[in-house]
């Protein structure tokens, strides 16, 4: 009765969606962790994968169209900082603001460039490569062994390995490194930090700048992998999604990551399950499953499971004190 | 607390139109880049927005709606609530109305059916903002995060409503069935004909009367002060015997039935049935509306008409020039945001230099 429903196709299909969330949502962490919040991480998303397949597309180079697509999104960030850490504006207001923009620019940009209804064309050898391992082939055979090796390791593009590696990295960068120590303490504290010495706009900007460019990845990934072009709104929710992941993670890299994954297992299984008769409940439409991950952090974030602990100065714009 | 005082006229007048008209230039650059003039597209707009009666038929209507999710965001807001949630809280909004109309529509006279089934919009409405307001009050789940979440979680519900439940028998459109006509608003036109098609309806009056209620009840009643207190200060209201959870489960109730109302314009004014994202972002659309009104009934009002004029001469603008699509306008909306919400006092600094100088050299 479960034929239809493979368990293993579903965790590939998990490997291979969760770096968007991963990127952003680990980009995120750095900005909310030093106490701006970003809500603008779907437009960051969506400007990303735009710069990303138009550039390819132009130069049929993926690693010029991440490049052009970190230096947009960190234009974005740069913007978001002005309003948030510079004018003391409201962040929540600056982040809805870039993402509609944004919204509306791709498309229309999209539009004037390749007039194809707002978006870019196929790729073709503007996409990323995957990376081949060795003796893929003589392993393929091999059950259980060949399809980790071929399938759940191998056979992927460098920008999945990256977000995986990335975790770890992150990890260490917030809790071991001077730079992730003034970044809480911004985070937390920013009167205290600024008493010590730290400069709390210059953190702030550093950290929106390296949201910036994780956010860039994030994007690149789904116009330059998973599509392999650009279509209108392609970013879907899933910077809002990252942010979720973040809630569920309580702000922490490695928990914040398995919270991608577990909304990237539930989006591969809504594609397998729709349509599928599951034994006493029947057929369940795929928009219910969609709906899961919200609820999750609705309950999350209302403590009835874990309690998540949001860094104490977001959102708050720092005004020095005298 | 503020670094720079200014007079009210300049705050409430001068700041506004200097953001308003920085937007309008950075569109203006890009109108530009797109190979198109700047200043001959805004003529078009204009004119096809507020100079033709027709036109601003459909300027007010597109208003109509807006007023009703700007008014959302700023009840909200006046109690230091952010509700992103408008837009999910407007789509449920319109399920409650169409059960209505759906289920009494053969039946009824529209002058019971009507009624109700506004009621049922606002009940909706606000029963979608409830949870995300307790779980602020009681469980301190942060408000924005909880309704950005209800709405994504209003789309996947919604989207299972619609298709597998409400598309009628034999029908190809992801919507409901037609509203018979006892449900249908009545359209202005009746006695303006110089309307012509515009489909703005009584909702335009409702939405006049919803503004001077929104500011009887802020700054004319009891609950009004009680929800003031706390949008300034929740711990002194608290303290001044302000029942806070009671303050913030109510404002929000009332933001939800405000954005669920919103559904009726579109709904039982134009389209005459429930389809897939009916809201089309003015649950979105109404934050700019309420920050760029300062939340002001006056403001809300002047800024939902220019958001509508947006959208109506935006789509006249795209016929008459295909290389300014309608989508530029959701590209000059988040424009006007950024300048009118974010950076509200990027002139201030500029405009008390200029206007001390002025006294200063009026003092000598």
């Amino acid at each position: 009765m479960f034929d239809d429903i493979q368990l293993s196709s579903i965790v590939v299909a998990m490997v291979r969606n969760v770096p968007v969330l991963i990127f952003a949502a680990l980009g995120g962490l750095f900005a909310e962790r030093s106490g701006v919040v970003d809500i603008s991480l779907e437009g960051k998303i969506l400007a990303s994968a735009f710069t990303a397949a138009s550039v390819a597309y132009a130069s049929q180079n993926p690693w010029l169209g991440l490049l052009a697509a970190m230096a947009v999104s960190c234009l974005l960030a740069l913007l978001h900082g002005l309003v948030s850490v510079q004018q003391q504006g409201n962040q929540l207001v600056s982040g809805m603001a870039i993402n509609i923009a944004v919204s509306g620019l791709t498309f229309v940009l999209a539009q004037v460039f390749f007039q194809q209804g707002g978006r870019t064309p196929d790729l073709g050898g503007g996409r990323f490569a995957v990376v081949e391992f060795p003796f893929a082939e003589a392993l393929a055979g091999v059950p259980v062994l060949g399809w980790i090796y071929t399938r759940l390791l191998g056979g992927h593009t460098p920008l999945v390995y990256l977000a995986f590696v990335l975790v770890p990295v992150v990890h260490w960068v917030v809790y071991h490194t001077r730079f992730g120590l003034r970044l809480r303490a911004v985070g937390e504290n920013p009167h205290a930090a600024d008493a010590a010495g730290v400069s709390v706009a210059a953190t702030r900007y550093s950290a929106l700048l390296l949201g910036g460019v994780l956010c860039a990845c994030s994007g690149s990934y789904l116009s330059l992998v998973q599509s392999g072009l650009f279509l209108r709104d392609m970013s879907a929710g899933n910077g809002f999604l990252a942010l979720a992941a973040l809630v569920f993670g309580s702000w922490r890299p490695v928990y914040t990551a398995l919270g991608c994954m577990m909304f990237a297992f539930f989006s591969a299984v809504q594609v397998q399950i729709e349509g599928v008769e599951l034994p006493g409940i029947g057929k369940v439409p795929g928009s219910l499953i969609q709906m899961i991950p919200y609820v999750f952090t609705v309950v999350i974030l209302a403590g009835f499971m874990a309690r998540s602990v949001a860094p104490k100065a977001i959102g708050t714009p720092f005004v020095k004190s005298r | 607390m503020n670094a720079y005082p200014l007079p009210r006229w300049a705050t409430s007048f001068a700041l506004p139109l200097l953001n308003l008209l920085s937007a309008l230039l950075v569109a203006a650059l890009v109108i530009f880049l797109l190979g198109e003039q700047p200043w001959q597209s805004m003529r078009i707009l204009v004119k096809a927005a507020f100079l033709n009666a027709e036109g601003l038929g459909y300027t007010l209507f597109y208003a109509s709606t807006l007023v009703f999710t700007g008014l959302a965001v700023a009840v909200a807001l006046q109690a230091g609530l952010f509700n992103i949630g408008g837009e999910g809280q407007m789509y449920l909004g319109g399920l409650g109305l169409t059960l209505v109309a759906l289920s009494f529509d053969a039946s009824w006279s529209p002058w019971a059916l009507i009624p109700l089934a506004m009621l049922a919009s606002a009940v909706f409405g606000a029963a979608w903002a409830f949870l995300p307001g307790y779980l602020q009050a009681r469980r301190g789940a942060h408000i924005v995060v909880t309704t950005i979440m209800f709405n994504f979680i209003a789309a996947s519900l919604m989207n299972y409503i619609i298709v597998s439940h409400l598309i009628g028998p034999g029908q190809q459109s992801t919507a409901s069935r037609q509203f018979l006509p006892s449900a249908w608003l009545p359209r202005l036109n009746q006695w303006l004909p110089e309307l012509g098609q515009s489909p703005l309806n009584i909702t335009l009056l409702l939405a006049l009367a919803a503004l001077a209620l929104y500011a009887l009840a802020i700054w004319r009643t009891p609950w009004g002060y009680g929800v003031r207190a706390v949008g300034l200060n929740a711990r002194a209201a608290h303290y001044a015997g302000v029942p806070l959870s009671g303050a913030v489960i109510g404002t929000m109730m009332l933001s939800g039935a405000l954005a669920g109302l919103g559904a009726a314009n579109s709904e039982m004014g134009s389209g005459h049935h429930l389809t897939l994202n009916f809201t089309a972002g003015a649950g979105f659309v109404g934050i700019a509306v309420a920050l760029m009104g300062r939340c002001h009934p006056v403001g809300i009002l002047l800024s939902a008409i220019l958001f509508g004029g947006l959208i109506q001469g935006g789509f006249d603008l795209s016929l008459e020039k295909p290389n300014i699509p309608p989508e530029t306008f959701i590209f000059i909306q988040g424009l006007i945001i950024l300048f009118c919400g974010a950076m509200e006092n990027l002139y201030a600094p500029l405009l008390y230099r200029l206007l001390r100088g002025r006294q200063a050299s009026a003092h000598v």
